[in-house]
């Protein structure tokens, strides 16, 4: 399975998540840089997180309307995954491949500490690997993943198991909608989350509970 | 040239923690009877359009497509 990992000013976890591609599917994703129209062939696309475009405007605005990003929606109408971690799930959804929007946390602080997850979906390429309801531990930072939907769209979200991740035992870090931490695209191929995965793959991170949700992606045996 | 502004305001029933922040930090200074604070953003446009109709429709556009995230905001444009 090859894999790709989208580069745009600003963006900070971009060797984080070239790391845990080339670590798990043994061989490095090409990058893509913002203005490139075209995507070469592969079966994942990652988004990672940082600050692209210095947070100016709003989250992830002006990186969204970058040619790559079109390119991006290329690829995933034609099926491609996709995951957007962090600022990379806020360009998603500024993109409009992922529905609501992201805010500021409710606590107007910045933060970087470790979280619990439910898994609520397992059943997408994403998280096959995991249980259904089972709990992973994640590292978040950020200052805006205060997810937030109408109540139309939330309907929809939950009623079609869209939601993937949930904070769980309370520790929501951000006041999001539901505790919603990440979800998926109706066409089940594009993910958003404001959790780090890539940063807990391996013992030198102090665990590895973000390791099978690329090892699912990936199609790659645990 | 045309100049305009357009602001950018949360719509009704999105939760606006800045504006709520700016809220009490306006009560803790003494100005008592503070309602409620709703944070927006106010855009400046210089626009090289003499033809006011295709340039109101011109910003509604740049709003629809970027200074606005019409998901959680309400933006109006007003041509000086």
């Amino acid at each position: 399975m090859k894999s790709a990992v989208v580069l745009l000013p600003g963006l900070n976890r971009d060797r984080d998540m070239i790391a845990a591609l080339t670590k798990i599917s043994g061989k490095p994703p090409v990058t893509v840089w913002q203005t490139d129209t075209e995507i070469p062939d592969v079966d994942l696309i990652a988004i990672p997180g940082g600050f692209s475009f210095g947070d100016y405007l709003r989250c992830g605005a002006i990186a969204a309307r970058m040619p790559v990003m079109r390119a991006v929606a290329e690829k995933a109408a034609k099926g491609v995954m996709v995951i957007g971690v962090c600022n990379g799930f806020q360009i998603l959804v500024e993109a409009g491949l992922l529905p609501g929007a992201l805010m500021r946390n409710t606590s107007l602080k910045f933060v970087c500490r470790q979280v619990k997850l439910e898994i609520t979906n397992a059943n997408t390429m994403f998280t096959r690997r995991y249980r259904p309801g089972q709990i992973i531990r994640s590292p978040v930072a950020h200052h805006d993943g205060n997810y937030f939907a109408d109540a139309e769209t939330l309907a929809r979200l939950e009623g079609e198991g869209q939601v993937v991740f949930r904070y769980a035992e309370g520790t929501n870090p951000n006041g999001s909608i539901n505790d919603i931490a990440g979800i998926i695209n109706e066409q089940g191929n594009v993910l958003g989350l404001m959790p780090h995965p890539e940063n807990l793959i391996e013992a030198a991170h102090g665990g590895s509970d973000g390791r099978a949700l690329f090892e699912g992606a990936l199609g790659i045996a645990a | 040239m045309i100049k305009a502004r357009i602001t950018v305001t949360l719509k009704n029933g999105v939760l606006d923690p800045q504006g709520k922040a700016i809220e009490h930090a306006l009560s803790g200074l003494g100005f008592d009877g503070v309602g409620a604070v709703r944070q927006g953003k106010v855009f400046d446009v210089e626009l090289a359009e003499s033809d006011k109709a295709k340039a109101e429709a011109d910003l509604k556009a740049m709003c629809d497509k970027l200074l606005a995230n019409t998901v959680i905001e309400n933006y109006a444009v007003e041509i000086a």
